[in-house]
């Protein structure tokens, strides 16, 4: 009797039609096979993108890719500009980095660094003739790194008092930014035109221009060492510690006598007052002007640079060097192929879809009906 | 009576304005109320634009359509390509259980983009042919009136914020849909299909807020240039969410308090016995942002426990965690 009754219920549930694939959570993945998927991801993408440039445009994807190459590395010139575009990317990547990690969502880069560049062109327009260079250029270096903490404390004292959305804060403080330049450019343009052109006073040293050939080796060095200077403080310093405590969890966090509000004012001071040194370089190292197109969306790529590479400096900086990579050949193939609008950032948002939807494939492992009977039956 | 005019004049081009906010704000609420923070609006709104303008160009070459069918065609257009969008972030967030801030970020990339390369090879002038169907009736009968810009998509956007706001709070959908944002495992646990919802919520958000993107083109812009200024709108929808404390009733006034702040930049200068410099115009448009600041900034001072966002929004689903 028993026996007949287990029988019936097993061919009951051999009967109830199993899902046709299961999710399940992978424990853990080795480094080297996480980042295969993700340069197949890579891969994939771009043959979309050559597969899209094929049906729209009618033209042969290997020319796609060809222009792409050479719009990156053609002349040692765009490999330079290859080169400083990673640098100030990965800077704004940097500074964002510390705030992800404890899970604080600063959109607000984009307005750090403008204030980061208005304080400096403010020391230049005011201070220039007036003062000998090395003065200007350090009070525009204090000046912009102070503007930038500025703007990245002022929303984090909202968050930690009052839980205030900090998403939406920093957004905000990057218009309230960029209305602040164009209210200076009107003051210091008496003729109404808001266009400031170059100034004179309060460029950076240019390092080796001989050999070099342009302005962009100081940047360079100065983005070098601060990655790894950030690595440092992230992994190996007591602050590190603590923003990853309070990123895992707050109340974890208090537990352990973390004070939480502190890391996060902190963090956010550190985090602001690098997006102001990245707007000192870019003013006082590149464009020795300011526009409210200065920063030029940079706030914004900084924050996937710093989530694809997992919030790691080093990882960053493969990361920040892809993203210039993709938008410099596809601006290269916009202009060979006579492409009108934002090609770029088509080119730049599919392939960040792929590597998004590849992380499912590192964090989860999909196991079908069929293999998994085979593996019951064995 | 001159001043009377002025006013109304002030209003009637604040309120319409509000309703590309009104668009966006709905179509993130009903997104956010499933537990999903879309920060892909302002790129969804951008594609809804190109999409129902590229279908309104096919429409005006076409010729001899009668005009409800073309203001008809244009919105679904408009709303299946702003969904499609729904649809891509829903399978990334949903399926693929992708970060949400991090996929909804390369949505306005993308969107913002993709729709600059779709606007760049329409034609202006043969989409801006239907402008008189969408602002009729007054700018047909009363050309020039202050009304000019009350069309059609006006009175469609309050209509939408109505029903779901009856959807969210009096029906049983509107109650499961609700508890997947508050708390999806208990929802999965009673038997709600959890994916289901989120994808129909967010591809209808989507969708709706789409039709914010072609509002602002096709009536209240009605220009060329137009979609270059959509991307702002659409930030500005999301916070709109947070002002309005998730509710798509509420978000009526607030999209036209919204509005008024945005216009008022190139009203105060007018005001007559008020000297203004040129200097001015910059912080006067500063206005709208600074505003929102100190409205989330009060909003979360005041933390009250039912104007608390979902408990759910921004985790995703993952049915075995713990």
């Amino acid at each position: 009797m028993n026996k007949q009754e287990a029988k019936k219920t097993q061919e009951k549930a051999s009967r109830v039609r199993e899902p046709l694939f299961h999710v399940i959570k992978r424990d853990t993945i080795p480094l080297w096979k996480s980042w295969m998927i993700r340069v197949i991801a890579i891969l994939a993408a771009l043959l979309i993108c050559g597969l899209i440039t094929l049906v729209l445009m009618g033209r042969n994807p290997i020319e796609m890719y060809a222009s792409m190459i050479k719009g990156s590395f053609g002349t040692s010139r765009r490999i330079w500009k290859l080169l400083k575009d990673t640098a100030i990317l990965l800077c704004i990547a940097l500074a964002v980095t510390p705030a992800f990690r404890m899970k604080f969502w600063n959109t607000g880069a984009e307005g750090q660094v403008l204030v980061g560049c208005l304080a400096t062109t403010a020391c230049m327009y005011y201070m220039g003739g007036n003062a000998p260079d090395w003065l200007i250029i350090i009070c525009m270096l204090v000046a912009a790194v102070a503007a930038g903490a500025i703007w990245g404390l002022i929303p984090a004292i909202f968050k930690a008092k009052f839980n205030t959305n900090e998403t939406l804060f920093t957004l905000m403080m990057n218009y309230v930014a960029t209305y602040l330049i164009a209210y200076f450019l009107l003051v210091w343009t008496p003729d109404g035109s808001s266009s400031l052109g170059r100034l004179e006073h309060g460029h950076l040293p240019v390092l080796l221009e001989d050999v070099v050939g342009n302005s962009y080796l100081l940047i360079l060095l100065v983005v070098a060492v601060l990655t790894v200077g950030m690595y440092i403080y992230l992994k190996y310093s007591k602050h590190g510690y603590e923003i990853s405590v309070v990123g895992e969890s707050n109340n974890t966090a208090r537990y352990i006598g973390i004070s939480v509000p502190k890391v996060i004012i902190r963090t956010m001071l550190v985090s602001g007052a690098i997006c102001g040194l990245a707007g000192f370089l870019i003013v006082g190292g590149l464009d020795h002007t300011v526009t409210t197109e200065s920063a030029g969306g940079q706030g914004f790529t900084a924050i996937m640079v710093s989530w694809l590479g997992k919030f790691n400096p080093i990882f960053m900086v493969l990361t920040s060097f892809l993203i210039i990579f993709l938008d410099q050949g596809a601006a290269q193939v916009s202009q060979d192929f006579n492409i009108r609008g934002a090609f770029p950032d088509i080119v730049t948002g599919v392939i960040l879809f792929f590597i998004i939807g590849c992380e499912f494939f590192i964090n989860y492992k999909i196991v079908f009906r069929n293999k998994k009977q085979k593996e019951e039956q064995a | 009576m001159n001043v009377l005019s002025s006013i109304f004049g002030y209003l009637m081009s604040a309120i319409p304005l509000g309703m590309t906010f009104l668009y966006g704000c709905t179509g993130e609420i009903i997104t956010e109320k499933v537990g999903h923070l879309n920060l892909g609006i302002p790129g969804i709104m951008c594609m809804g634009a190109a999409g129902g303008c590229a279908v309104l160009q096919v429409c005006m070459t076409t010729g001899n359509l009668p005009a409800v069918l073309i203001v008809i065609l244009g919105i679904l257009g408009s709303f299946l390509v702003a969904g499609l969008m729904g649809l891509l972030y829903s399978f990334l967030t949903v399926s693929l259980k992708a970060n949400q801030n991090v996929t909804g970020l390369t949505m306005t990339i993308f969107g913002v983009g993709l729709m600059k390369f779709i606007f760049s090879n329409l034609e202006g002038h043969m989409y801006l042919k239907a402008l008189t169907y969408f602002r009729y009736p007054f700018s047909v009968h009363m050309p020039g009136s202050d009304l000019r810009y009350c069309g059609p998509m006006v009175f469609l956007a309050i209509i939408i914020a109505l029903v779901a706001s009856y959807v969210l709070t009096h029906t049983k959908v509107g109650l499961h849909l609700r508890s997947v944002g508050e708390n999806p495992a208990t929802a999965d646990a009673v038997g709600i299909n959890v994916t289901a919802y989120k994808y129909g919520a967010t591809i209808i958000g989507s969708g709706i807020a789409g039709l914010g993107g072609l509002f602002y083109v096709m009536d209240y812009a009605g220009s060329q240039e137009a979609y270059l200024s959509i991307e702002t709108y659409g930030w500005l929808a999301i916070a709109l969410v947070i002002f309005t404390l998730w509710r798509p009733h509420l978000s009526i006034f607030g999209s036209m308090v919204f509005g008024a702040l945005f216009v008022a930049g190139s009203y105060i200068p007018s005001i007559p016995g008020l000297h203004l410099s040129m200097t001015a115009t910059p912080l006067l448009k500063m206005l709208p942002y600074v505003v929102t600041i100190i409205v989330l900034a009060i909003t979360s001072v005041r933390n009250k426990r039912e104007n608390q966002p979902p408990a759910g929004l921004g985790v995703n689903y993952y049915r075995e965690d713990r």
